[in-house]
């Protein structure tokens, strides 16, 4: 049923794709199998010396305890940033959907953040939050609580995962609200007429339509967290205090270019790019798949 | 069941009014076809009645109720959509319990119900199925039997049969009127197919930018077309509307030289311009008529449509019986049958 663009041609398609191909590998293919070489290398920290030691960088990760921890972190840390990303710009998306005047105005400041650089959003909310000099850290130490996340591990978890969330509920608001308006008005109707209230549609019809939309999101928000969150921890809390943001990547780049363990670093990374191969199989899968009606 | 009275029906979208005031009431159990051209406003009076678009003034009464201000769920109504609107996460049966099951029916009751519907439409070997899994037919009968399962007391069809193929939307139209005669529930049709309108209608409503043109039974709107456009509107082809004058108290010149020697109607003194309308089917062919040269002839087995100009240049089509072949540029004579001309008033377009 799609049509396929044909080319007599037979050079012209791979001239056509070579700049992707050519970007991909020098910012991808190279630098991930050069991880991959390195995983199985242990250096010294002057890379004078280096040694093949198989898989023993990968055992000794599964067997240290900071690796277990900052895996742990890295997960409660990725599914908080997504259902805090996801529950208020689905409710932002229903409530923008139903506006009639301005609409455009709405859509338009909402989409506002995701245009913001991770670091950036970091800084901006440290400076809210400076414990020292942050607006809302006063009115937080007002209201009774002890606020200095540069101490407390929980509260620099919090942080972090709204800095990272609310960069995130942009881009979830537009799929959102994409996908409401693709659901057609006269269901909406007939769920009234059935004698449904606003509440019942919501949960009976609009949210079990927009399932599709919402599992595409949370993988993509979970990937979002996992990798794309380093300026996030590198501007707010440098993945502190004492490891509690320590998220993998930030793991990844504190032992290898702060500790300079090149080998433990690299293996961390090819753990990594076995997870993401991981999320997108199972996202590929149930997008084409599963979650339909 | 009940009646269902509009009075003085207005709506407008901010300063533009789109219906101009509907009166009409419509009988306990029957069958209303509000039938019109695209834009007309038959769809928006049919959402009125629904409770989908808010009524700018007048009043819209169900049984002895105004329910103006009463939200959609509380009007005892049911609707069924020209896109079926059934929820795609549901199968077949949970389709039909939906607005039950919020209604706080038991479950045995539930289950009777959509029992029963699916027994008079056919619908039980596909219950289980999802509504996707259907064909566009299967999915029209969901839709009804979705607004059957609650027994209102009014149904609501918007345009339900446009969707379908030619062949399935003759078979549905048969299967709704025969539900119609089982059920006896009031019902208001939006369509803007005229064959629909005139099979299944008691009484029908032409609707012509916001304004009901006529409401009366389909052969009183066939037989005596209150204005121009419901003439024209109703019958296909369309009926032939020619510019005449009167010329004697029983003589009428049309357009283009050709009399016609019929009595003239009340007050209209020679001299008086008018409309002259005669349907396809009430002109014949006759040796002797005046002459007509065809431009056009349409064999459809059962009729001829023959288009042509009489030698004055005005166009006329004619419905003849039978398969006739005609080549362009024949000439034929036709006689006018004077018992079913129409005669309309020239600026206002008014029966006269």
């Amino acid at each position: 049923m799609h049509k396929r663009v044909t080319f007599d041609n037979k050079l012209l398609p791979y001239l056509l794709v070579s700049p992707q191909i050519l970007v991909t590998l020098v910012f991808f293919f190279i630098p991930a199998g050069e991880a991959v070489v390195y995983s199985v290398f242990s250096q010294d920290a002057f890379g004078i010396e280096i040694n093949f030691v198989g898989l023993d960088n990968f055992l000794f990760l599964l067997n240290d305890p900071h690796y277990l921890r900052s895996f742990g972190i890295t997960v409660f840390y990725s599914v908080a940033v997504a259902v805090s990303a996801l529950i208020p710009a689905l409710i932002l998306a229903v409530l923008a959907d139903g506006v009639a005047k301005g609409a455009t105005v709405y859509k338009t400041l909402l989409i506002w953040p995701y245009a913001v650089a991770p670091a950036v959003a970091g800084v901006l909310w440290v400076f809210m939050f400076n414990p020292a000099v942050g607006i809302v850290a006063q009115w937080l130490r007002a209201a009774g609580i002890d606020w200095n996340y540069k101490l407390d591990g929980d509260q620099a978890m919090a942080l972090v995962i709204f800095a990272a969330a609310w960069k995130q509920i942009s881009y979830n608001f537009l799929f959102f609200l994409a996908g409401l308006q693709a659901i057609p008005k006269s269901l909406i109707e007939a769920a009234a007429i059935d004698g449904a209230g606003p509440m019942r549609r919501f949960f009976t019809i609009i949210l079990p339509l927009l399932s599709p939309t919402t599992f595409f999101l949370a993988v993509v928000n979970m990937v979002y967290a996992f990798f794309d969150t380093f300026g996030v921890i590198h501007a707010v809390t440098l993945g502190g205090p004492a490891g509690a943001t320590n998220i993998l990547v930030y793991k990844v780049f504190n032992d290898g270019f702060i500790g300079l363990d090149l080998g433990s670093s690299s293996a961390q990374s090819v753990i990594l790019l076995l997870i993401v191969v991981v999320l997108t199989v199972v996202q590929f899968r149930y997008v084409e798949r599963k979650v339909q009606y | 069941m009940a009646a269902v009275a509009f009075s003085a029906v207005r709506k407008s979208y901010g300063n533009n009014p789109v219906i101009h005031g509907v009166d009409m009431q419509i009988a306990d159990g029957e069958f209303i076809v509000i039938v019109g051209p695209s834009g007309c406003g038959k769809s928006t009076l049919l959402r009125m009645v629904a409770g989908l678009e808010a009524i700018s003034a007048g009043t819209i009464a169900i049984g002895e109720r105004v329910v103006n201000n009463l939200e959609p769920k509380d009007r005892d109504i049911a609707m069924v959509f020209q896109n079926y609107a059934l929820y795609p996460h549901m199968s077949v049966f949970e389709n039909m319990a939906y607005g039950l099951k919020i209604r706080g029916f038991s479950k045995s009751d539930i289950e009777a119900r959509v029992k029963r519907a699916a027994d008079i439409l056919q619908l039980d070997p596909y219950l289980a199925r999802r509504p996707r899994e259907l064909s566009g037919g299967q999915r029209q009968r969901v839709a009804m039997g979705r607004a059957i399962v609650r027994q209102p007391a009014v149904f609501l069809f918007d345009e339900p049969l446009s969707n379908l193929d030619a062949k399935l939307r003759v078979q549905m139209r048969i299967e709704i009127k025969r539900l119609h005669r089982e059920l006896g529930v009031t019902s208001i049709y939006v369509t803007h197919d005229q064959i629909e309108a005139m099979t299944l209608a008691d009484r029908l409503v032409v609707m012509n930018g916001g304004r009901a043109e006529q409401i009366g039974p389909p052969k009183e709107v066939y037989e005596r077309p209150a204005t121009t456009f419901v003439a024209t509107f109703i019958g296909s082809p369309a009926m032939n509307l020619i510019p005449a004058r009167v010329q004697a108290p029983d003589l009428f010149e049309l357009a283009g030289g050709l009399s016609v020697r019929l009595p003239a109607p009340r007050g209209a003194a020679a001299g008086t311009d008018l409309t002259f309308g005669i349907r396809p089917e009430h002109v014949a062919l006759a040796d002797d008529g005046a002459p007509l040269t065809v431009e056009l002839a349409e064999e459809l087995g059962a009729d001829t449509i023959v288009y042509g100009r009489l030698d004055g240049g005005q166009e006329l089509v004619v419905r003849v019986p039978g398969y006739l072949e005609l080549n362009i540029g024949d000439r034929v004579g036709i006689q006018i049958d004077t018992s079913k001309v129409h005669l309309f008033d020239k600026a206002s377009g008014q029966r006269l």
